[in-house]
């Protein structure tokens, strides 16, 4: 199966996108979800709905959202190109900000589920084996949280792959800039005589995600059983 | 000496804990579940904020909260071995045991890792995840794990309530060889009292939140602080001695107590080594005369010192055999009969097989100073 060339292109934009977000969501989301499950203060409840809402608000909203606080004229993306030069509109940056925004809760709802099932009497027995709180995090904390970490990251790539609302919302439909796969899927639908192509899209994107989640079983209970093995 | 003052509320919980006690040493907290043992060290190991007061380890000040000071736990030297192991899933009996020690850079490495494997026996365990250990051996990695990190003073929080009942014996024979092997003062949390025979020197009672009761194991054997926590059955006074004369056809080995003389099973004793005996209140005799045809081989010459009421119809008549006192359980009807009263002349029986089991090798040596 041949793809054309714009074909090609938006496969790679889309794994290009979905690698950029998930490497602007890992440490993030960790850190987010190791203060939501360790930590109490005023407000927690509303910060883990605050950043649970992308899973729930249409993802229309979400890039409209994005539209009046990144758009050129907004707070932050009025700033930004001010202080940067940095154009989120219409580009792949700003395309890689709407993924980030859109898998950032799939993330931390990983992460926080294993780190739900670490018991923090094994950090605080580190504590009196004298560890500091960073050394504690990345000796003990970090690699017990490293199965929901690396789950969380398939599924998050697979799912920023097809985010389809808040980039076309956000930074419309570009050649080359942010035609991401399921754009282009979109486009090609739109398009008298775009059967074929449209099939070829959906047959690559339905074996990206497959593979995704494949891997994200795989991965997490190869390190199960690395964590919980008895004598070798 | 370990120096501790300190008050906390915890919701409806108030603890307020003061008692002082030697360096080296070994220290039992002791009571009920609840009593606030586990909240007394998890002040000290600073996992726990103390309202007020403070804690000093001989001139170390680790928390004083007049003045502001208070040493976070990763730096204060302490040991904690917890109830649960706590092993860390990830790594290998020997990374955890490493764990510590590699942190404990700057401090005197006084605790050697091939000296520590050894005394635990876990040589055999290195390779392997805690995840395959059973409860005693991951106890055993736990204590190496502690006694690595090069600790000032070692923290013991029921070191035998996650083991099999049946396999607790196992371990006690390592704490027994921690504690005569390494002068490291230890605090031990338990609420059963045959822990803290065969290791404290000292026990202090708690009993909801604060200290009912401290002194020796012997004083404490005695006060009225500890038999209201462990019980009538377990009611007996701790005598200590040094065996003199193993009797291999009796199987019988003699322990001076006091100024007598007391037999009991050899089993596992030799000669000239010091023992612990509790002699539980209810196995005792009082006879009014030297007693002549009976079964019974130990007889301990004494002088009633006082009696005290043990429930309605009950009394503890209290002996001193030469220096070492004795309890002793008789009925109201027995007291009314024998007419017992202070000053009174008594010799007191013992049953040899009524020891078994009540006699620790290896008792702690005298507190000095």
């Amino acid at each position: 199966m041949l793809l054309d060339a714009g074909e090609w292109q938006a496969l790679r934009l889309s794994l290009e996108v979905a690698l950029w977000s998930l490497l602007w969501n890992l440490p993030v989301a960790t850190a987010v979800a190791w203060v939501l499950v360790r930590r109490r203060f005023p407000g927690r409840t509303l910060f883990d709905a605050f950043v649970h809402l992308p899973l729930v608000l249409p993802p229309v909203l979400t890039g409209y959202l994005l539209l009046i606080l990144c758009g050129t004229r907004g707070p932050i993306g009025g700033w930004l190109q001010r202080a940067f030069g940095i154009h989120l509109i219409f580009t792949t940056a700003g395309t890689v900000l709407a993924v980030t925004v859109m898998t950032f809760p799939l993330m931390v709802r990983a992460i926080r589920l294993t780190l739900e099932g670490i018991d923090a009497g094994l950090e605080e027995a580190a504590r009196t084996l004298g560890a500091g709180p960073l050394d504690r995090f990345l000796s003990i904390t970090l690699p017990l949280m490293l199965p929901g970490i690396l789950a969380g990251a398939v599924t998050a790539f697979a799912a920023g792959l097809g985010e389809f609302g808040a980039v076309i919302t956000f930074v419309s439909n570009i050649p080359g800039q942010t035609r991401t796969l399921p754009l282009a899927l979109y486009t090609a639908l739109q398009t008298p005589d775009g059967d074929a192509a449209a099939a070829r899209l959906a047959i690559v994107s339905f074996s990206l995600g497959l593979a995704g989640l494949v891997l994200s079983e795989f991965l997490s209970r190869a390190l199960r059983n690395q964590l919980g093995r008895g004598t070798f | 000496m370990l120096e501790i003052d300190v008050s906390k509320q915890r919701g409806t919980f108030a603890s307020a804990v003061v008692f002082n006690s030697p360096t080296p040493g070994v220290t039992a907290l002791f009571g009920r579940s609840g009593s606030g043992k586990t909240t007394t060290i998890h002040m000290l190991a600073g996992l726990l904020r103390p309202d007020r007061g403070h804690i000093r380890i001989d001139d170390t000040v680790l928390f004083d909260a007049a003045r502001g000071i208070d040493v976070p736990a990763e730096r204060r030297g302490i040991g904690y071995v917890f109830q649960d192991a706590r092993l860390f899933p990830h790594l290998s009996v020997r990374d955890n045991l490493r764990y510590g020690e590699r942190r404990a850079r700057g401090r005197r490495q006084t605790l050697k890792f091939t000296d520590v494997v050894e005394l635990l026996g876990i040589a055999a365990l290195l390779a392997r995840r805690p995840a395959g250990l059973s409860g005693g051996e991951r106890q055993r990695v736990a204590i190496g794990r502690a006694l690595l990190a090069q600790p000032r003073l070692l923290l013991l929080d029921e070191p035998l309530a996650a083991i099999d009942v049946a396999r607790r014996g196992e371990l006690l024979p390592y704490l027994e060889g921690l504690r005569d092997r390494f002068s490291l003062p230890m605090v031990l949390v338990s609420h059963q009292f045959e822990e803290v025979l065969r290791l404290a020197g000292e026990v202090v009672v708690l009993d909801n939140g604060s200290v009912i009761g401290h002194g020796d194991v012997i004083t404490m054997s005695q006060s009225p602080a500890l038999r209201a926590i462990i019980g009538d059955e377990l009611l007996g006074a701790v005598v200590e001695g040094i065996t003199s004369d193993i009797d291999a056809t009796s199987g019988l080995a003699q322990i001076r107590v006091g100024a007598g003389e007391l037999l009991v099973e050899a089993a596992q004793l030799h000669s000239g080594q010091r023992v612990r005996v509790q002699l539980l209140a209810r196995d005792l005799i009082l006879a009014l005369a030297p007693p002549t045809g009976l079964s019974v081989r130990n007889s301990l010459a004494g002088v009633i010192t006082r009696l005290e009421p043990d429930g309605a119809h009950a009394w503890l008549v209290f002996t001193d055999t030469g220096g070492a006192t004795l309890m002793v359980r008789v009925s109201e009807a027995a007291r009314t009969a024998l007419q017992l009263v202070a000053g009174q002349r008594v010799w007191v029986l013992v049953k040899a097989v009524s020891l078994r089991g009540h006699v620790f090798p290896g008792a702690p040596p005298p507190p000095q100073g």
